[in-house]
């Protein structure tokens, strides 16, 4: 027993690897299913897209029904509504959205990270609250300020009404980021003779450009994929849509055209699918630091 | 207060931007949305100076909030909606989190594939949300929707999904725990790797069963994770729009009708643009939220100060 006992931590790592078979075809038994059930949504819409919309409704299923590629053809030459157009509207609006909040926040996400000043509490407490904010609450004044400001219907006022949620989202990843950061490199700065400006912008910044770059890819899809104010204040004009509104178009008024809402879907969903595959392993720490430590 | 000021006033130009922001952007339209509810604004009565028409609304005191609580049917049946609210949160967050915490344990162990799976099944968080819920309405589909035909093949019935029944409730529900589990594993995932290993050790040695060391070293090693993801799936659930919206179709379905999904039916669809309405109900989403979130926390901070 006791030798038992003194052995095990050194025993214990070989063994660790050793599972009975059983268990072993449960393990990846259970996880070939969640995985397929992860991936069969987005496999069965790149299989509809090459199928023509009659096909794509068809009683029996095929993995391939007269399948070609004209469905993109369709979508990219403009026949479905003016997809190129929905595209750059996305573009530039997230695009306009990122600089402005990344820009703004790193400040105060610095600030909020290494000072206790009074008030920074309350403050890192707000992020927390506007995040918990529904649109719903939101919605009426903002449309009411856009009315105002004649910017009802327009791209920058979309990336007004964005900069609501992702101004403190922003800031909240940043800080979490900032804290990872040790302090000691800013103390070394100030030591050196830089004000705390200079130690944020020419010590912490570089040092924090994979955060901003975290960040600023987060908050892009975030307003690329928004879809309850982009329908709501987006003028009804096809050139002036985002893609979240656009793609409504394909399943509304009794011409659902399947076929071609998947090949558009799946023309959005890889650069999307790109972009997050490269950032998604620090997004988790980031939000969970930012989140745990509020 | 000058001392402060003297001391801190980098911090506080630093912070300036986003206050900035967050008072134009955030607290002046909240404090704007408020006064809405207590009048009678409307499509026809809001300023419009493309039209040129000046603000025609009028105070009206807490009509608006009288009408939203009695729980009539014509403003939304409040109470049967937040009712369903609350079931759809709650069965959404105990089974985005269960599953994800399950996967999370899985992917926590040496093997082989890891990275493969890993991948693959966070494929639900990389797809815009709009493009996942045209895909599951398309899946759901009763005629000619691939999982009626599976269904049909198994031999079993072909229900109408995204009818108007509950059947719809429990579609959603579906489509958007498919949407959430990559975030709760990832993040559970992060807390298990963070649990000191001769933890497990130490209990092996004093011979714990699996279960006991699951109960007793995997569980209290992922309070704090677990706190805060099970926290913002809760706020991210209440106010999840995009899934229900057009998973259902913009033809609202009442039986997937949770509160801000009316909200946004009264301020947006046609006939009737009631914007004091969907204010209203904006403020008592807030309301809620808030209230349940000061409880979480307090209680989350007794558990900590007990363990």
């Amino acid at each position: 027993m006791s030798i038992e006992t003194l052995q095990a931590p050194v025993v214990n790592i070989p063994v660790r690897h050793k599972r009975s078979r059983a268990r072993s075809v449960g393990l990846h038994a259970a996880l070939v299913l969640a995985s397929l059930i992860a991936v069969f949504p987005v496999f069965w819409v790149l299989v509809t897209s090459f199928k023509p919309d009659g096909r794509a409704v068809a009683p029996t299923i095929r993995l391939f029904d007269e399948s070609s590629l004209a469905n993109y053809g369709d979508v990219l030459s403009g026949q479905q509504g003016d997809f190129l157009a929905w595209v750059a509207n996305s573009v530039e609006i997230a695009l306009l959205t990122t600089v402005i909040a990344v820009f703004l926040s790193a400040t105060t996400g610095y600030a909020v990270s290494r000072f206790r000043f009074p008030g920074s509490r309350k403050l890192l407490l707000s992020f927390l609250v506007v995040q918990m904010f529904p649109f719903a609450v939101l919605i009426v004044p903002l449309f009411n300020v856009l009315l105002t400001l004649g910017l009802q219907g327009t791209s920058i006022g979309l990336v007004l009404v964005y900069c609501t949620t992702s101004v403190p989202f922003c800031t909240y990843m940043l800080k979490g980021y900032f804290d990872t950061i040790p302090a000691d490199i800013d103390e070394s700065g100030r030591v050196d003779g830089l004000s705390p400006f200079g130690v944020f912008w020419r010590l912490v910044l570089p040092l924090a450009r994979p955060g901003l770059a975290v960040t600023a890819f987060y908050a892009f899809l975030t307003a690329w994929g928004e879809v309850a104010f982009a329908s709501a204040f987006l003028s009804a004009s096809d050139e002036s849509k985002t893609l979240a509104v656009g793609l409504q178009v394909f399943v509304q008024q009794n011409r659902v055209e399947w076929g071609h809402l998947a090949a558009a879907s799946i023309l959005v969903a890889i650069p999307a699918v790109a972009v997050f595959y490269l950032v998604q392993r620090f997004l988790v720490a980031g939000l969970a630091a930012g989140a745990v430590k509020g | 207060m000058r001392r402060s000021l003297q001391r801190h006033w980098y911090a506080y130009a630093m912070v300036a931007p986003v206050v900035v922001v967050l008072a134009v952007l955030v607290l002046y339209p909240l404090a704007q949305g408020i006064w809405f509810t207590l009048t009678d604004i409307n499509e026809s009565s809001i300023a419009n100076p493309v039209l040129d028409r000046p603000a025609s609304y009028s105070f009206v005191g807490l009509r608006n909030y009288l009408n939203v609580l009695s729980g009539d049917g014509s403003y939304g049946a409040f109470w049967g909606t937040l009712v369903r609210t609350v079931i759809w949160t709650a069965s959404c967050v105990v089974l985005t989190y269960g599953v994800g915490l399950g996967l999370a344990l899985l992917l926590n162990r040496p093997m082989r594939l890891r990275s493969l799976y890993r991948v693959l099944l966070i494929l639900p968080w990389a797809v815009p949300v709009f493009i996942s819920a045209f895909a599951w309405k398309f899946m759901f589909n009763s005629q000619f929707g691939v999982i009626n035909q599976l269904l049909g093949a198994l031999g079993l019935g072909q229900p109408v999904w995204l009818g108007q029944t509950d059947l719809a409730l429990v579609a959603v529900v579906i489509v958007n725990v498919w949407v959430g589990v990559p975030f709760m594993m990832l993040a559970l995932l992060g807390g298990l790797q963070s649990i000191p290993a001769d933890l497990y050790e130490a209990a092996e040695v004093d011979g714990a069963t699996p279960w006991q060391r699951f109960r007793d070293v995997t569980l209290p090693g992922l309070r704090s994770v677990s706190g805060t993801v099970v926290l913002l799936g809760i706020i991210w659930t209440f106010n999840m729009f995009p899934v229900i919206y057009l998973v259902t179709g913009p033809a609202a379905n009442p039986n997937t009708r949770i509160l801000v999904t009316y909200a946004f039916e009264r301020f947006f669809s046609g006939a009737s643009r009631d914007y004091a309405v969907a204010s209203t109900y904006g403020v008592l989403i807030l309301s809620v939220l808030l209230v349940f979130a000061t409880f979480y926390r307090r209680a989350l901070r007794r558990q900590e100060a007990f363990a």
